[in-house]
């Protein structure tokens, strides 16, 4: 028995040495990536194409599938409650990002010019919310956000009105944008202190000489060098946005299933619901491909406006 | 474009790179004084904002259960944290839920961390037909949403018979393209042709340069993708929510999330101390490896 075998390991190894040394360089590397390329084929790639062949199909993931055509589609977007997911989607994600990162912005700017040994404090501790999980941070806030919770005192106490957190419209916004930022605030200044660091002392210095100001040197050379990294976490942080599941889930959802309530429900909420609620799979796979759309538009348009951007300031320069 | 943000600063490895940072505290005019003084007020305020609810956490948690809408708000420690806890205890299975999630999240980080440093390795290291084709599609899974294809890799699941199962969580995320791309960088930058070159010479096998050359240059790295993976991978809630059904099998998240109910009025004492025990481990470990990983993360500079 362990002769034959023996024997086959021994000629795929003379195979293997009778390879030239460029060849078996390329065998090694496409051994080495291949374990990517195989779950991605399956885990990835086939469920883009199947998601994109199902929201064709009427299918609730028992039956046979039944050929529908755009009926889907137009389930999707005559359905209120999902323009109702589109708007919460992008006001929660406006307000959750466009200050989040303005200030993180801010942050890393202050950190880049603190003293040593308090920078590396200070960069611990505001990266601290980000290893809390999602859940975590939603009850956590959740208790803030009650009725008679802190964030009601605290406006009580500064003379404004309490603010209906758990059922308003834009209380549940604000208070799910908050959890949001908390989160993610600290790691964005993180990212740009490590742009801001990458950026060489002598610009500074040379700007210096030349007379430039403080206002000048941010404009043209602290922004324009940082912009691979403001591009990365807006285009990151706008995915991010528009795949927001897990806080208004969770928030709203006191009954311990989650919730698909108005105030908060997002696309992917929608989406969740749909298949996992109802067994509409045919009509959660077109909200999952609307989404893509978007998700893609989105991000062209990021990318547009920030290359446009940084063409103004190279040309101020 | 994720290419832009390159290795410059990788090659340094575990230092801290500060090559931008103005010196200028030490010709500071008394203007500049004050507003140096004025900013590091901004960072101790921001500071809070960060770590306040950490500590409320904990008031919540060690207060009986009314105390989290006390008017005005309560703000000291009490001790009352074990009796919330076992309460926590006798609704869920905690601990099994915990001893999951270190399951999961253990086999998926080690898996992560292998293959992504061997395929980051090819692409760093190695020249083959269609290099940077396959690259670009690597880079380009980075931004497909990943609730796109919730639906086919349930069915999918559904048809292995993995609901339910460990398996599910584990096997779509044994490797990734953030960690290639994140471990490519690093190792175009750290690991230095001569030294494969030597290690050719001596006669090595391709794995075995892999192993002996590579790998002891850029653990750092390793070290961070794999607190990084760690950490999402604990923290994941959506993807488990959808494959795992049975109580026995939850992660801590989904455990968390089933005990915020109103079924016989909020618990907040016992929610946040089960949350206090879920947040503590990554926090301790957090603490112990942070400025190893801020360090790590500030020179890869990437999200997940």
């Amino acid at each position: 028995m362990a002769r034959p075998l023996h024997q086959a390991g021994g000629s795929a190894r003379a195979g293997w040495s009778r390879l030239s040394e460029t060849r078996r360089g390329y065998l090694t590397a496409y051994l080495f990536i291949s374990p990517f390329f195989v779950l991605f084929a399956v885990f990835g790639l086939y469920p883009i194409l199947f998601t994109i062949y199902l929201s064709f199909y009427k299918w609730d993931a028992l039956g046979p599938m039944r050929y529908v055509g755009w009926q889907n589609y137009g389930f999707v977007t005559s359905d209120p409650i999902f323009w109702t997911s589109f708007v919460n989607t992008l006001l929660i994600g406006v307000l959750g990002t466009v200050p989040q990162l303005v200030l993180a912005l801010l942050i890393a700017v202050m950190l880049h010019t603190a003293i040593g040994r308090t920078k590396r404090i200070f960069r611990v501790l505001f990266f601290l919310p980000n290893i809390t999980s999602i859940v975590a941070v939603t009850l956590l806030f959740s208790t803030f956000f009650g009725n008679n919770g802190m964030a009601n005192w605290l406006l009580q106490q500064t003379g404004l009105g309490a603010v209906a957190w758990n059922s308003g419209w834009w209380g549940v916004k604000l208070a799910i944008a908050s959890m949001v930022m908390w989160r993610w605030t600290g790691y964005n200044a993180i990212i740009y202190l490590s742009g801001l660091q990458s950026i060489p002392a002598d610009l500074y210095e040379a700007a210096r000489i030349d007379g430039a100001g403080r206002v000048q040197q941010l404009l043209s050379i602290t922004l324009p060098l940082l912009k691979p990294f403001i591009i990365f976490t807006v285009l990151l942080s706008t995915i991010g946005s528009l795949q927001l599941f897990t806080e208004p889930y969770v928030y709203l959802g006191q009954s311990g299933t989650g919730s698909t309530r108005e105030e908060g429900i997002t696309m992917v909420i929608y989406l969740y619901s749909e298949a996992f609620r109802n067994s509409f799979f045919g009509t959660a796979a077109a909200t999952a491909v609307i989404l893509l759309g978007i998700t893609i538009l989105f991000s062209l348009v990021n990318m547009w406006v920030s290359n446009r951007l940084g063409g103004d300031t190279g040309g101020g320069r | 474009m994720a290419a832009n943000l390159d290795a410059r600063t990788t090659a340094r490895g575990g230092g801290r790179p500060q090559p931008g940072r103005a010196p200028r505290a030490a010709r500071l005019p008394r203007r500049d004084r004050a507003a140096m003084l004025w900013m590091h007020g901004l960072l101790v305020l921001g500071a809070i904002v960060s770590t306040f609810p950490f500590y409320w956490m904990l008031v919540v948690a060690t207060n009986d259960a009314g105390a989290v809408f006390h008017v005005p708000p309560l703000l000291t420690l009490s001790d009352q944290l074990f009796a919330n806890f076992e309460r926590a205890l006798e609704r869920s299975e905690f601990f099994q839920a915990l001893g999951n999630s270190v399951f999961v999240s253990g086999t998926v980080t080690l898996s992560v961390v292998f293959f992504c440093t061997l395929a980051g390795y090819a692409f760093a290291k190695y020249s083959f037909p269609l290099k940077r084709l396959l690259f670009a599609l690597v880079l380009g899974t980075l931004f497909v949403p990943t609730q796109l294809s919730v639906l086919p890799t349930y069915v999918i699941m559904a048809e292995l018979q993995w609901i339910d199962t460990f398996r599910a969580l584990i096997v779509p995320a044994m490797v990734n393209a953030f960690g290639i791309f994140w471990m490519r960088q690093y190792i175009s930058a750290a690991v230095h042709p001569e030294l494969i070159e030597a290690g050719r010479i001596d006669g090595c096998g391709h794995f075995r340069i892999f192993r002996t050359i590579a790998v002891p240059v850029i653990t750092p790295a390793m070290a961070t993708l794999g607190i990084l993976t760690f950490m999402n991978t604990w923290n994941d809630f959506f993807w488990p929510l959808v494959v795992l059904k049975d109580k026995s099998r939850y992660t801590i998240q989904i455990a968390l999330q089933q005990l915020f109910t109103t079924r016989d009025g909020l618990d907040y004492g016992m929610i946040m101390a089960a949350t206090f025990a879920a947040t503590l481990p990554l926090l301790l470990v957090f603490l112990l490896l942070s400025r190893w990983f801020i360090a790590g993360l500030t020179s890869g500079a990437i999200k997940s």
